[in-house]
């Protein structure tokens, strides 16, 4: 008896068993938020992509974002209008332009320059450093000097 | 009266260090041995006096002394004991102390196992750490004191940042200090060498295993720091490119280059005026990194200090030691000898390439953590540097640096043929080139990053392998096993810590490639399935911890029909900030990680819930323990133990140049 009336208590949670239903209701949507959202900067966060914030604000935005899309905007149309808004700050790429050209440039040119020293560096030292020749005296010296070295060990 | 007992301590430990910055030194200039001498007690009394007052913090910590402004503000009555002393390093002023108590210990091991350097240079080093440590120990003194009082005492503490109470808190902070701090020894060899003009092989034999010590303990520290942030953020991230990661990864790789930088300097005598700039700059980095993180210049994840007067004296500081040895630098080193020579194409000129990719790599590091600084200090706007500028710009760099390295260590040293390589390698290109291709296509999904990955690993691995085959065939008259012992474990280091970085990348590349991720509203008794793997929720229930309360979400995961694991993710409330923190679940597996988090309650009883599927994802930190172990392996040859006794033994045969030694 007790035992069917377990089984009767299991009937709902097997019922209810079911796939769980995504929190977004547009998966496309959202998965083009998703996207965007890991290259815009949460506002009032420390440093968290608007992906990754919990931040009500962040919600906000969120939602922003979402209607756009709802819109049709494009994805270069939504950025714009949030730089408009908020400025570059909210773009984890940075763009490129004058004040940033350094950013941007400066680590290759940092290994072009590195490169080349390197490469200048090295064809000097070649003409630099003498060859050493050994004479037949040299050898004897450093045989000399390995029995020796072997006998103090 | 504890309190002041620890900060008595320091004031007595900051008038040792000015007699251990200056005295040693002095002698050394002057070749007199009884002020030289003076350095080893001198670093072994401060490392007492600073421990003295380590302890005193973590006395007041202990017993809940709210009377001590620093102990009030970091934490709380109902923090439990292991946090409690965990906070001694939670904020600005105890993370200096335990900076400072690490120096010492460094100084301390310096007096250990220095005895086979002449009494002139160990003088010069201790007395360069001395000086790092009288700067540091002033800074606490004036403007950031541990031990200031707070009267009348708090009847309560502010607690702990609730992000800060985790195992990883205990360790993470320590091992990444033993690293930063680490590099000082390197440093203090190399500002010791430049001052005694004796910049040569031997020099840079000394000090490999410092360099290499530290690096083991940073690359550990950030992994620590890394798995921290994966499962105590919330959000399965493991590496953001926050400035806070980048004040520690530019040491790292100011370290990498400075390792192999000096192997040439070290079996060929070259390149010893870069190796020594390398020195300088992983130290200066470290620096700058304790400035970046400490001064409140950035506001992240990280940063809990704000002060610009100490700000100001962290900047003078840096000044001071990277201009002062810059200055030396650029007067001394022009006078180094240029060592044995080598062709363009040479196991030196590979390391060196290189080392010219890991300082580009270096730069963009730099770059994109201080440029938004710049541009907003100058008034020039804001801006954000984050992941994609990252992506974009430093792997670029590091890809070259991961292809030189399976060829560099099979290269001669001096005089390298590029047929004669190519001849060797190919069977190593050519498996790599297969297994990118075709390996993406076996697992069901194929993008340009993920070959790349998979010919990068793969390609570390298979030279590696070729290497140790040539290495191992050479030595005809054994049997294979006993070849392999017969390798020193300096190379077995080498041979480890490249795989490592292998593991590494499979690791991150399989991750950005596989990874699944999914945002769920679901009821009790719903189940979700990602990766083969289904999770049910059996909803959540009200808990309470020590200091605080939280929801505690129950997940049944299963696959195929078997059980695998019950997961128990939680939302904690920490009432005495008013902070909620996520913690999430983690089923950890070589193959692959389950990660719930449990977000929000929705309106008629669902919960909002995130699932990953992460694959490989712990390959990443194992590769950077195996990277570790690597270093370790290679501190430890035989030749640095023995080389110590060979040297002593030498030295007792030569007369005394300077008086009767004091050890």
């Amino acid at each position: 008896m007790r035992r069917w009336l377990l089984v009767l208590l299991l009937i709902p949670c097997l019922v209810s068993a079911e796939e769980a239903k995504p929190l977004a209701e547009n998966p496309q949507a959202e998965a083009r938020l998703k996207t965007l959202a890991l290259e815009l900067r949460c506002l009032v966060c420390q440093n968290q992509t608007l992906a990754d914030s919990t931040a009500p604000l962040a919600e906000d935005l969120r939602r922003e974002v979402r209607e756009m899309i709802a819109k049709n905007m494009s994805d270069q149309e939504i950025r714009d209008f949030l730089v408009q808004r908020y400025g570059d700050f909210v773009l984890y790429r940075p763009p490129l332009k004058a004040t940033t050209t350094f950013l941007w440039l400066g680590p290759f040119l940092l290994l072009v320059v590195g490169g080349v020293t390197l490469a200048l560096a090295l064809r000097r030292r070649a003409k630099t450093v003498p060859d050493p020749t050994l004479s037949a005296e040299d050898h004897q010296a450093v045989a000399q000097m390995l029995s020796e070295g072997i006998k103090r060990s | 009266m504890i309190p002041e007992i620890g900060h008595f301590a320091l004031i007595l430990a900051l008038c040792v260090a000015v007699v251990q910055g200056s005295l040693p030194i002095y002698g050394a200039a002057v070749g007199n041995a009884a002020l030289m001498s003076v350095a080893k007690p001198a670093a072994r009394g401060q490392f007492i006096l600073v421990l003295l007052a380590f302890c005193c913090l973590g006395y007041a910590f202990a017993v809940k002394d709210f009377s001590v402004l620093y102990v009030a503000a970091t934490s709380n009555s109902h923090l439990p004991l292991h946090y409690r002393l965990a906070a001694i390093w939670g904020a600005h002023e105890g993370s200096l102390l335990l900076w400072t108590f690490i120096l010492t210990v460094w100084m301390v091991a310096v007096t250990f196992f220095s005895e086979h350097l002449p009494e002139a240079m160990r003088a010069r080093i201790l007395g360069v750490m001395g000086l790092v440590s009288l700067g540091f120990l002033l800074f606490m003194l004036t403007v950031s004191n541990p031990f200031e009082r707070l009267i009348p005492a708090a009847a309560d503490g502010r607690d702990l940042n609730p992000l800060l109470q985790d195992p990883g808190m205990v360790m993470h902070p320590p091992m990444l200090y033993m690293g930063y701090v680490g590099f000082s020894v390197a440093f203090a060899f190399a500002i010791a060498a430049l001052l005694g003009g004796n910049l040569d092989a031997a020099w840079a034999r000394w000090s490999r295993p410092w360099t290499t010590a530290a690096w083991c303990f940073l690359t550990v520290g950030i992994a620590l720091g890394s798995g921290w942030a994966y499962y105590e953020l919330g959000w399965g991230g493991w590496w953001f490119w926050d400035p806070v990661e980048n004040a520690s990864f530019m040491p790292w790789l100011a370290g990498t280059a400075l390792m192999h930088s000096l192997a040439v300097t070290d079996k060929r005598g070259g390149f010893k005026v870069w190796t020594v700039l390398l020195a300088i700059l992983a130290f200066s980095l470290s620096l700058v990194g304790t400035f970046l993180v400490r001064s409140g210049v950035l506001t992240s994840v990280h940063a809990f200090a704000t002060d610009p007067k100490r700000g100001l004296f962290i900047l003078v500081f840096l000044a001071i030691v990277i201009g002062g040895s810059l200055v030396l630098y650029a007067w001394r080193a022009p006078r180094v000898g240029l060592g044995g020579g080598f062709d363009m194409v040479s196991r030196e000129a590979m390391l060196l390439g290189n080392n010219v990719l890991l300082v580009a790599a270096l730069g963009s590091v730099f770059l994109g953590t201080l440029y938004p600084l710049f541009l907003d200090a100058m008034g020039l706007g804001k801006i954000s540097v984050g992941p994609p500028y990252f992506d974009t710009v430093f792997v670029p760099l590091m890809t070259p640096a991961i292809f030189l390295m399976g060829i560099g260590p099979l290269a001669q040293w001096k005089k390298a043929s590029l047929p004669d390589l190519a001849r060797r390698l190919r069977w190593a290109f050519g498996a790599s080139v297969v297994t990118a291709l075709l390996l993406p296509f076996v697992l069901g999904k194929w993008t340009p990053l993920l070959s790349l990955g998979l010919l990068l690993a793969s390609w570390v691995v298979t030279t590696a392998a070729v290497n140790v085959w040539e290495r191992v065939s050479r030595l005809v008259d054994t049997s294979v096993m006993s070849a392999l012992v017969t390798l020193p474990r300096a190379y077995w280091g080498m041979v480890v810590a490249h795989c490592g970085i292998a593991v590494f990348i499979v690791g991150v590349t399989m991750v950005k490639g596989f990874e699944v991720e999914q945002d769920l509203r679901m009821n009790v008794g719903e189940t979700s399935t990602i990766g083969g793997y289904t999770f049910r929720f059996d909803g959540v229930q009200n808990i309470k911890g020590p200091n605080y309360t939280a929801a505690r979400g129950m997940f049944h995961v299963s696959q195929g029909g078997h059980d695998v694991t019950d997961m128990f993710p939680e939302k904690r409330h920490y009432p005495v900030q008013n902070q909620a923190m996520t913690e999430a679940a983690i089923d950890t597996g070589l193959l692959r990680d389950l990660y719930v988090s449990l977000g929000e309650p929705l309106p008629g009883g669902a919960w909002s819930v995130r699932l990953y599927h992460k694959p490989f994802i712990d390959w990443i930190w194992g590769g950077c323990l195996i990277m570790a172990l690597g270093g370790v392996l290679a501190m430890t040859d035989r030749r640095y133990r023995l080389a110590g006794r060979r040297e002593e033994s030498l030295v007792s045969d030569l007369p005394r140049p300077v008086g009767p030694e004091v050890s």
